[in-house]
């Protein structure tokens, strides 16, 4: 089946890598994948990668625990149990209010950044266990890898690729 | 080169001159208050139950006992009897001397209004000339494109130092009674206006040591600033291996230590003294905090009026952004010092700090918490976004709450131990704020007129011009700017 090939195309530079995705997307090929060994500048970009939304989820989750933390202390402190420790004020929440804030402060930030991360693990499909996807163990070390799905034009394609400077091009099947 | 254009020219004499005219005003009908006036305030405070115009009235019982009444409405001191009458230097509670200490108050009113907006104006223009400084001992990138900028508002440091030593040498001649611990008699064990509080600390606030201290900050201050006006001008053309460069990089790096050192003397001296029984340990951070925020802010007002009128042709969106992260991240740093020296005082509840904010938050309840919602919840929540940082407009909407924020936060700093309950938001506060707009439009416009907007002789200039943070998009350019 044609459907199941990929090209894999090798680079050794990050700035030849992304004139490559240019050159690509110019003749609007789609490309599956890239794997880089680090954050290349510039790179989403030239791929036209949407951004991400991770910084709007953070915030909602800062607000979540913020509602917490305001919860708590007024379940606990004032509602619960209202005793008077040390003469501070506990006939209302506001009244005592200046005392909840480092708790307020640090669970608006435990909630965002933890669940953020772990929003970040899941939607990057990251875990234990987790089998590595990696093509080829050279991309973690000096290679970049530009992989490109084939539809009877593996010529077309294998030509293009070689004007834009890829050091090694392999034609794979997809498993 | 820029070219400072008439009608804003025009526009900023004719704020001076309001200004002028207006506290000329309010220093003339200040000096005609008697003590009949000041009885009448009494009278009308303990008639509807003292202040109800300013919101909230002391929660605490209210006899009938009408000197108490009145003690509490003349401001400063608060609470039990046994702390005001040792804590107070107006320890007598009869009704003339009552009288005479609103009188006080009364008169201070329009010292007070010019010297708020005098301190907001002199210290945000010495914290633009901080931040400039920092910038050379950084070496930072981005921002050598609006050095010139940050170099022009500093202009104002000149005209606004010499009204502080103006008002200074006033206030140790006794022409007004904005520092109670100048007040005859504090220091004389035989006088009854005697205060040991104030007495044991008059090592350090006694006239003499006020006036020498305070010339001496402005002409440091005023040194550098004079300085490096010159040199980095000189730069632009000295083509000398950046020889002066580096001279200007040391004399930054010098001028960095000098203010640190005079930053947190000046705050005692001129916004702690105004409260002499009263103290804390980070006042002095907490007042930078709030001037840092405001220069930046002016920074950001000039720099996106001067690159709409195509002055300053190496800035962009990015450039925006990174003042408005500042803007951001520093009206956070400001809340953070305010409400650590806030909730310290309020969870420890030691008589002789409270009364520091028992006197705000009793007479300026609303000020004093409607500054934290300017100056915190409303940057927070607009400059959050990243977008959002780029936009002119938008982060000129931010910097407007920003600045009246600080302005009031400097404001409740003063006011309440000069004015106490007598404070109103009127002509003599509206008239010195026009002055001082009119004062630095007019000095920072004039003096960016002086000079190339590019400073061509900085190494990191080519750095600054192609400055732009990956995250955001720019308004007119194509993607090719990217990279």
């Amino acid at each position: 089946m044609e459907a199941n090939k990929v090209i894999h195309a090798f680079y050794t530079d990050d700035e030849v890598l992304v004139d490559a995705v240019k050159a690509v997307k110019a003749e609007h090929h789609h490309i599956e994948e890239v794997f880089c060994p680090f954050p290349v500048h510039g790179l989403d970009k030239a791929m036209g990668l949407a951004p991400t939304r991770l910084a709007i989820t953070a915030f909602f989750y800062g607000i979540t625990g913020l509602g917490v933390a305001i919860w708590l202390t007024n379940y606990i402190m004032i509602q619960d149990w209202p005793q008077d420790i040390g003469g501070k004020p506990s006939f209302s929440w506001f009244e005592n209010m200046p005392a909840f804030v480092p708790i307020m402060f640090e669970l608006t930030v435990f909630f965002a950044a933890h669940l953020m991360v772990i929003t970040f693990y899941m939607r990057s499909r990251i875990w234990p266990f987790k089998e590595a996807e990696n093509p080829d163990p050279r991309t973690t070390d000096d290679h970049f890898l530009m992989e490109i799905p084939v539809h009877n034009n593996e010529e077309a394609l294998t030509s293009l690729l070689a004007k834009t400077g890829a050091v090694e091009i392999n034609v794979v099947d997809k498993h | 080169m820029y070219q400072f254009s008439g009608k804003l020219k025009t526009f900023s004499l004719a704020l001076i001159v309001l200004g002028v005219i207006g506290i000329a005003f309010s220093f003339y009908s200040g000096s005609q208050t008697t003590i009949e006036d000041a009885k009448h305030a009494i009278e009308a405070a303990s008639n509807d139950g003292h202040g109800g115009s300013h919101g909230e009235s002391i929660e605490a019982p209210h006899t009938s006992d009408n000197s108490k009444v009145d003690n509490n409405a003349s401001g400063v001191h608060h609470g039990e009897g046994s702390v005001d009458t040792t804590m107070s230097g107006h320890g007598a509670h009869d009704d003339d001397s009552h009288a005479e200490h609103v009188l006080h108050q009364l008169q201070n009113r329009p010292w007070s209004a010019f010297y708020v907006a005098l301190f907001f104006s002199l210290g945000l223009t010495l914290l633009v000339l901080t931040f400039y400084a920092i910038q050379r001992v950084a070496q930072v990138g981005w921002s050598v494109v609006i050095l010139r900028v940050m170099e022009a508002i500093t202009g104002n440091l000149l005209p606004v130092s010499i009204l502080m030593a103006i008002v200074i040498i006033a206030s140790v001649m006794h022409l007004n009674h904005l520092f109670p611990w100048m007040a005859e008699g504090t220091f004389d064990p035989s006088s009854e206006n005697y205060d040991p509080i104030v007495d044991g600390k008059s090592w350090w606030i006694n006239s003499t040591g006020f006036l020498v201290r305070s010339i001496i900050y402005l002409i440091l201050w005023n040194t550098y600033r004079f300085f490096i006006r010159k040199n980095s001008i000189k730069e632009d053309t000295a083509n000398d291996g950046n020889k002066t460069y580096k001279k200007n990089y040391n004399a930054s790096v010098i001028f960095l230590f000098v203010f640190m050192i005079t930053e947190t003397m000046m705050s005692w001296d001129w916004i702690m003294g105004l409260d002499p029984h009263w103290f804390s340990t980070l006042f002095a951070w907490y007042v930078l905090a709030t001037l840092l925020v405001s220069a930046l802010t002016v920074i950001a007002f000039f720099t996106i009026y001067l690159r709409s009128k195509n002055a300053l042709p190496g800035v962009n969106d990015s450039h925006i952004h990174d003042l408005a992260k500042f803007m951001f991240g520093f009206s956070v740093f400001w809340t953070y010092l305010w409400f650590a020296q806030f909730m310290l005082i309020w969870y420890a509840d030691i008589p002789e700090e409270t009364t520091y904010y028992v006197a705000r938050f009793t007479e300026y309840k609303l000020p004093f918490l409607g500054m934290v919602v300017m100056n915190f919840a409303f940057p927070v929540l607009l400059l959050i976004n990243s977008d959002f940082k780029s936009k002119p407009w938008f982060v000129f909407i931010g910097g407007v709450v920003i600045l009246a924020g600080h302005y009031i936060d400097v404001f409740i700093m003063v006011m309440p131990s000069t004015v106490g309950a007598q404070w109103f938001f009127g002509i003599p506060e509206i008239s010195a704020l026009l002055f001082f707009i009119g004062l630095i439009i007019y000095t920072t416009l004039s003096s960016f007129a002086k000079a190339n907007p590019v400073p061509k002789g900085n190494p990191f200039l080519a750095e600054s011009e192609h400055f732009h943070y990956y995250n955001i998009e720019h308004s007119g350019e194509d993607s090719g700017d990217h990279h």
